[in-house]
């Protein structure tokens, strides 16, 4: 398994977020963990990004255990959240040395030119990224997260604040992304895109996994029906 | 774009070992000299208030030359501390307000080179406020404030405050009230750097002998040492949820 999360709590104060999570992903899967607002999808995907310590329970990425081994982690983990982690007054070439640098990168020039080719911004380079559009912007964000070649991405809901060009556009760079045989959960309000990407669904709902299911357990039924029955039950 | 997507087959690995802790220092420090220098947020921001409040100061104390010397140590330091937290706030806020923080959190680098890095580039820039300000503190103020041994305090001052400041507002960035806290916060903590400070540089303005002022100097730098290493120690701690 690439992922492996058993029992995970995650408490603030007196508030428990998660209550037991249980979840598994195969190498190579692209899960779209969905989820009313609340539900605790973006804490999840904390905890796995290595950002916020479990209260309880045992989560393990690509062989290695969190928090103990963080630092493995993160370096096989890329993450994409609706905010870019970008800094505006650089270019989106000195943002990507800063970030190669930080991940220790060999010969990092030449995969900072491979990554804007794939987000599709190698003109742009030498903007500053606070000219760019917000789709621009979480193109970047992707070409950030995929720059040390991660063999798992977290996509915390990319496309909030996207307008459907710019969605479409995250659509291929996603479909890209995933094609490279990576490994990926995103969490999703937008139903149709996750149907459209992921491989399997699995429904989070008042802090723990309620249903899951494959692309093929889904054919009879549509994954607008199965996450409202998901929600119901 | 898609037929650069679609050429785009990655073939080998490119993560390596996690980075050096002095490259990792480097490359923060780097990336913020870089940011400010197009944008002069900060240091501008630092700058004018550094300015204004020595101006008033000036015209408010409308003191006889001798007095002048008397007030110099407690005029700056007030001014470095309040200018201080200006950036120190601004430097934390850019790092939260596009989710970077969490973007050098995600990399495979020890926390404390998190720490380290943007410490030094805000001490390098109250340093460059500071090289500003004091040259024009000595012509309004009729002082000379270029001797070695107050330049000296200076440093080691901005050393402490932008130690335990930058840890303080590391915490406080993650709150709603983070403009207010960083102040209240800030302030009491930092008090055992800025007393010695303001001893040991009205000593060298009044050119008392070295040997009185080397206990507030022993003390500045013990708190130095204090706060960084408490810095380094909790840093982990501070920005993980």
């Amino acid at each position: 398994m690439m992922i492996t999360v058993k029992k995970l709590v995650k408490r603030f104060g007196l508030k428990t977020v998660l209550r037991g999570v249980d979840f598994e992903v195969q190498p190579g899967e692209f899960v779209a963990l969905l989820g009313p607002n609340g539900a605790g999808k973006t804490t999840f995907l904390r905890i796995l990004a290595s950002l916020s310590r479990p209260s309880l329970g045992e989560v393990n990425i690509a062989g290695y255990k969190l928090p103990a081994q963080a630092a493995q982690v993160r370096a096989r983990l890329g993450v994409v959240s609706h905010l870019p982690l970008l800094y505006g007054d650089l270019t989106a070439e000195e943002n990507l040395r800063f970030y190669a640098r930080m991940y220790n990168i060999p010969d990092y020039e030449a995969r900072i030119t491979e990554v804007l080719e794939m987000v599709g911004l190698e003109t742009r380079r030498r903007d500053l990224v606070r000219t760019y559009s917000r789709g621009m912007q979480q193109r970047l964000a992707i070409g950030r997260a995929v720059l040390h070649d991660p063999d798992v991405m977290l996509f915390d809901e990319p496309y909030t604040g996207l307008d459907q060009d710019a969605s479409s556009m995250l659509d291929e760079v996603l479909k890209t992304v995933a094609a490279q045989g990576r490994t990926v959960v995103m969490t999703s309000h937008d139903l149709a895109r996750a149907e459209d990407l992921a491989t399997r669904f699995d429904i989070l709902s008042r802090g723990i996994i309620t249903a899951s299911a494959t692309r093929r357990q889904l054919k009879r039924s549509n994954l607008l029906t199965f996450y409202r029955e998901a929600l119901a039950g | 774009m898609n037929k650069a997507m679609h050429g785009i087959k990655t073939t080998q690995k490119h993560f390596a070992a996690k980075p050096s802790f002095l490259r990792a220092v480097f490359a923060i420090v780097w990336k913020d000299v870089q940011a400010e220098y197009r944008s002069l947020e900060l240091v501008s921001a630092m700058l004018v208030f550094s300015l204004l409040v020595i101006i008033i100061f000036n015209f408010a104390l409308d003191l006889d030359p001798k007095m002048r010397q008397t007030v110099t140590a407690g005029v700056l330091w007030t001014t470095f501390a309040f200018a201080g937290t200006l950036g120190l706030n601004r430097s934390m806020a850019i790092e939260k307000d596009r989710g970077c923080l969490d973007g050098l959190l995600l990399a495979p680098v020890d926390r404390s080179a998190i720490y380290f890095g943007k410490a030094i580039s805000n001490l390098a820039f109250m340093l460059v406020v500071e090289a500003i300000v004091l040259p024009v503190y000595s012509v309004l103020y009729n002082t000379n404030l270029f001797q070695p041994g107050l330049l000296m305090v200076i440093l080691l001052g901005s050393i402490g405050y932008v130690g335990v400041g930058t840890l303080l507002a590391t915490m406080s960035v993650q709150t709603r009230t983070r403009d207010i806290l960083l102040s209240i916060l800030l302030f009491p903590v930092v008090l055992p750097v800025l007393l010695p400070a303001i001893i040991a540089s009205n000593g060298f303005l009044a050119g008392v002998e070295l040997a009185d002022i080397l206990f507030s100097i022993g003390l500045l730098v013990a708190y130095d040492v204090i706060f960084i290493a408490v810095a380094f120690m909790v840093f982990d701690s501070v920005v993980e949820e």
